[in-house]
Formats: C-alpha cells, structure tokens, sequence
C-alpha cells in the first residue's frame, strides 16, 4: 500500500511537472546552460533569451549549477541538454577546460555551440556572445577624464591580476588614458578583490596621493569598497567610477559617493546568444567574438527603461 | 528507533524488515524509469543519456556509502562534500607539484581522507564535541586548507598521463565497444560491494550497526567504543578520497571551491535508501539506488525540460515522501 501511494504521488508529480513542458516536435529548440540561475545577472540573461526567443519563434530552456563552482554539475546540465538533441546549444562555461570532451561530442553531432559571457579554450564553439570588456573599461576612461577635468592624479583597484575580465578591464581603462589624455597620471593599481580590502586600498591610496582626483573600481566589490573607503577616510572631491551594478553601489551612485559606472547588458547576452544561434542555424557567418555591449550610468539615467532593465540589485 | 530495545536486536533488525524498504526504494526507481521512458522514449532511454545518468551518479554514489557508515552509528559527516574537494586538491599536491607516479599519488590522496577522517573521530570521541559540531567544523576548516593550497586557483591534471582515465576511461568500452561505460562508475559499484561485504560480513561492520542501536550497551560489554568511532571515522574518510580522485579525473582538474552541497545529497541519498538518521539501520545497496532516485529524477525533469525550480521542488518531495514511507513501515512494528 505504501509503494502504491508512493508511485501514485511520484505520477502525479510528475504529470503535473510534464504538463507545462511538452514542445512539438518541429519546434527549433536551443538550451542553454549557465554559469548560474539565482543571482539576478544570470536572471537578466535569462530575461534576453527568453525575448529572443519569442522573436524568432524557437524554444528555449535556462539551467545553470547552484553555484559557479559547482563544475560537474554544470557538466551533467550539459550532458542531458544534448541527449535531447537541441538544434544548438549555449554555453557559459563555468571552467574554460572541463567542457571540451562534450564539446568535441557536439561537434560530431553538429550540434552548433555559442558561448555565451565567457569562452573555453577551444575553437568548437561558433562564437562567444560577451561584453567587450577593453572598450567598457575605455569607456570608463572618458568618463573619468571628463568628471575631473582632463588632468590630475588617478589610480586604479582591479579585482585580479589573472582573469579574462580582471586584466581587459585594467589595461583597457590603462591604454585609453595614456592614448587620449596626456594629463592625466596614473598613480597606482592594486588588486583588491572584495569589498573590505577594496576599502583599506582606497584609504591607503588616499594617504599615500593627497592629489588623487579619481579611483576606477573595476567590479562590484571594486566600486563599492572604494566608496567605503573614501567615506571611512572623510575625503572629499575624489571621483569613484564603477562597474556592473548591485544594491550598495547603487545607493553611493543615488548619493553621490560613486560619480556613475559601467554596466554590461546581461539581457543583451542573453538575446545575442539565441539570435546567434538562429543565425548558425540559417547558415549565416558569424564574428568568433559579438559584443553585447555596455552602458554608463548614473544617477540622471538610472531609472531609464533601456538602463533599469539591466541593473540588478 | 528506540534506544530502548536490547543490543541483540540489531543483527535481527539488520535481517528483517530492510528487505522491504530496498523493494519500495527499488520500485520507486524503476517506477521513475518507466515513466521518462514513456514520456521522452525518444531522449531518456538513448546510451548516451543512460550513460550521462550513470556518470553523474558516480560521486554522489560514493560519498553516499561513506556517509551511510558515519549514519549507521547515528553519527553525521558535513564535511564528506568539502572532504572529497581536500583529497582531489591533495591529489593534485602530490602528482602536479610534488610529481609522485601516479599509483602512489592516488594512494598518498585517499589516505589523507582517513587521516583526516580520523581527525574527526578523535574530536568527536576524545574532545566529546557532537559529530554534527565536529564535523561542521571540519568542513569549514578543509574548504579553507583547499583553498590556501591551490591559491584558490584550480590545478590541472593535463600533464599527468592516465590521470582522466581513472573516471572517464573505459576498460569495458575496450573489450566491448558497444559499451562504453566509463571506469568512475565500475569503480563506484566496486566500493558499493566491497564496502557491502565490510559492513556486513567483517568486525568494522558489526561494531557500525552496534553503535548505532546502543552505544552504552557496547561500552558496557567491554568494547573500546572510541577506537571504533574513530576507525570508522577513517574509514569513511578513506572513501571519500576515492570520490575525490573521481571528481578530479572527470573534471581533469581539482576545483578547490567545489564541494559545498555535496554532503546534502549525500545524506539524502543515505535517507532514501532507507537508512535511518537515527542509526542502527541501513544498507550500501539501498544507499546506492537512493543516489540513482535522485540522479534519475533530475536526469528526467531536465530531459522533460521542466523549469530548474521546479526541479528541486520536486526533488524536495521525493525525499520527504521517501522518509515518510520509511516511518510508516518502522512505526508498525
């Protein structure tokens, strides 16, 4: 009786769970897996992918591990995605490495892969939809430029010396200042990585160049140790630019700690992922690189819908 | 289970009664089968697929059967999750930076699984901390080590020849090519039966179901109570190293910040199976179609293409409803 009432309610589950999930057979489908689903920039790619999907009338599924750590789980995501036997597949791969053996399967399927925010080290994939980190970061540059009046000290806290992001993002906002603006010096970058001892190295930084007009944080824990910091060490008249979004740096920005950031478009890569998948489907040539572009920031535009809608909190 | 029952039951309650509990348990995954077969016979039921299911299965399946002996003596181990994570950064110490040949790297990772294993044991018998604090602690304490030693940067195995072959090789594939399943699940199914025939035919066995029935009663009858928590404690340390050499070959790497989860899959694995958290009950075979209800169930709703939260609500469920049939046959008697 037991067994019986437990296969009734594992039927029922399971009806219920199929009922809304059932696709025609015709139906051009593309899963794509994730670095993540919980936090609200994996939400917001989701957000662009299920827009470009009603555009080009494909399905689409999102999955990603609990966490971006979790390697072998992203993996068996992967493994399961292709025994449905999509059209194409995206991919964010949580390790540049530990995907190829499927990757290699997919080829064999021709089964087209898209990389999505960040790529692996193969030439599987068609493309790789993400932000073009080198430009956001120039972006940053001309900004900073602009708030401080083309001249004077600046310094940089990057989030670390050996990522894809951490070091496009440095030597972006680098080149770009010592390309257009002759004026300006950069006087320091240090390497933080989270919030508290971005703060310690802006108040060093502080001490160390009373001159210092303006500090680039180049990602969330960056900016918003770096405004910490600053208002820790009660000093005024020193531009903080940012990057990516979250509740804290978004207050400063309201408040004024942090003059406005960059933000990348999660929706965008979202969007870029499943049209380049249409794309490959069709047989059009694709750039190895689509860059899903970036946004400044501040409190004048942040309410705007184009803006909003790629903030998170 | 009540402590209340004489210490001679145990042998009787590891006879009787479980049968049942591994039919349903067994029922259920066939049950689940059947009904992704009929409903995507077209994906569910295809090699590859099945193959995917048994190879994420692997080391869950592992850990699972060193959790089920920690649950047996009504004990707990947060950190087999973590555990696995240290033994595969441990391996990659010893074969990537130290260069040791490869059949004695793997040894040197799993018996820092028992060595610390048996750390366990000693906090939990000697310092009397409960094994739920213990092993709290421990888990806290080797996700850190993890990441101190590999400057929270993964280590790769890509130098180390026959190193992915350990999970991912297949020796069957070589002598039948039609099937190729891969070595991580063999090695699964052979800790599941030499860890079956420990539990049930040796002393380590014995003293596992005993403790878990009425330690007093072994301390009583002139049993070193301690030497066994911590031999046990070991011994389930050990097993996770095996996991944690799975882990690191499949992924080619050891992934310092992976594991954290783990454990609670693990033990929900232990519980479906039909193990009793409160202990003196349970068995390795039950342990490992608990681990294949969960892998098949979420194998499933992704191949059904049903939304990830709802994944886990559903998941949420099983175990519940599967713990819950279990009280039912325990309160009848």
């Amino acid at each position: 009786m037991n067994a019986k009432r437990q296969l009734l309610a594992l039927t029922a589950g399971l009806a219920l769970a199929g009922f809304s999930s059932f696709a025609s057979a015709q139906e051009i489908y593309i899963p794509l897996i994730s670095k993540g689903f919980q936090h609200q920039f994996w939400q917001a790619v989701k957000q662009g992918a299920d827009q470009a999907a009603k555009d080009y009338k494909v399905k689409v599924t999102f999955e990603g591990p609990e966490t971006e750590q979790q390697v072998d789980k992203q993996i068996d995501m992967l493994s399961a995605a292709m025994a449905k036997k999509p059209a194409a597949i995206g991919l964010a791969a949580l390790d540049s490495k530990a995907a190829i053996p499927l990757l290699k399967k997919a080829l064999a399927a021709k089964i087209p892969v898209i990389a999505f925010d960040s790529g692996v080290d193969s030439d599987i994939p068609v493309t790789t939809a993400t932000t073009n980190n080198v430009s956001a970061a120039a972006l940053a540059a001309d900004k900073m430029a602009e708030k401080i009046g083309g001249e004077g000290e600046v310094a940089v806290i990057a989030h670390d010396q050996t990522s894809r992001t951490g070091v496009d993002r440095r030597d972006g906002f680098l080149n770009q200042i010592k390309a257009k603006y002759p004026k300006i010096k950069v006087v320091d970058v240090q390497y933080g990585g989270d919030q508290l001892k971005s703060a310690e190295i802006a108040k060093a930084l502080v001490q160390a160049h009373p001159k210092l007009k303006g500090i680039f944080g180049t990602n969330e824990p960056g900016a918003i140790g770096a405004g910490k910091g600053i208002k820790e060490a009660k000093k005024t008249g020193v531009t903080i630019i940012g990057f990516d979004s979250g509740k804290a740096q978004k207050d400063m920005i309201n408040d004024g700690t942090i003059a406005g950031a960059i933000t990348q478009n999660p929706v965008g890569i979202g969007y870029k992922t499943v049209e380049a998948a249409v794309k490959t489907l069709k047989g059009e040539k694709l750039p190895k690189i689509i860059d899903t572009g970036f946004y400044y920031y501040d409190k004048s535009n942040m309410k705007e819908a184009k803006i909003a809608a790629v903030l998170y909190d | 289970m009540s402590q209340s029952n004489p210490s001679s039951s145990w042998l009787a309650r590891l006879t009787g009664g479980q049968a049942r509990q591994k039919l349903l348990a067994f029922a259920s995954l066939i049950a689940l089968i059947l009904i992704f077969t009929v409903l995507k016979p077209d994906a569910f039921m295809t090699q590859d697929n099945i193959i995917g299911i048994l190879q994420s299965t692997t080391v869950i399946g592992v850990l699972a059967v060193a959790s089920t002996f920690i649950i047996i003596t009504s004990g707990i181990d947060l950190s087999v999750g973590v555990l696995m994570t240290f033994c595969a950064v441990m391996a990659g110490v010893f074969l990537v930076n130290m260069g040791m040949p490869l059949p004695l790297g793997i040894l040197c990772a799993v018996a820092m699984g028992a060595f610390t294993g048996c750390l366990s044991g000693l906090a939990i018998t000697k310092l009397k901390v409960p094994p739920f604090i213990a092993t709290l602690g421990m888990m806290m304490l080797l996700k850190g080590l993890s990441l101190i030693i590999t400057s929270t940067r993964p280590i790769y195995f890509n130098d180390i020849e026959g190193f992915d072959q350990i999970a991912l090789g297949s020796v069957i594939g070589d002598l039948i090519p039609a099937l190729p399943i891969p070595n991580g699940v063999l090695i699964m199914f052979l800790v599941a039966v030499v860890c079956a025939v420990i539990l049930n035919k040796t002393a380590l066995g014995r003293y596992t179901f005993a403790l878990g029935s009425n330690e007093e009663a072994v301390r009583l009858s002139g049993v070193n109570v301690d030497r066994w928590k911590v031999i046990i404690y070991a011994f389930s340390g050990g097993i996770c190293g095996i996991a944690g050499l799975l882990i690191a070959s499949r992924l080619n790497s050891a992934q310092p910040a992976l594991g954290q989860g783990y454990e609670l899959d693990a033990i929900a694995a232990v519980v479906i199976g039909g193990t009793s958290l409160s202990g003196g009950v349970g068995t390795i075979m039950g342990t490992i179609i608990g681990a294949f209800i969960m892998s098949v169930l979420i194998n499933g709703l992704r191949i059904m293409s049903v939304a990830q939260e709802w994944q886990m609500v559903l998941t949420g469920l099983i175990i519940i409803l599967a713990v819950y049939t279990d009280n039912l046959r325990r309160n009848k008697k």
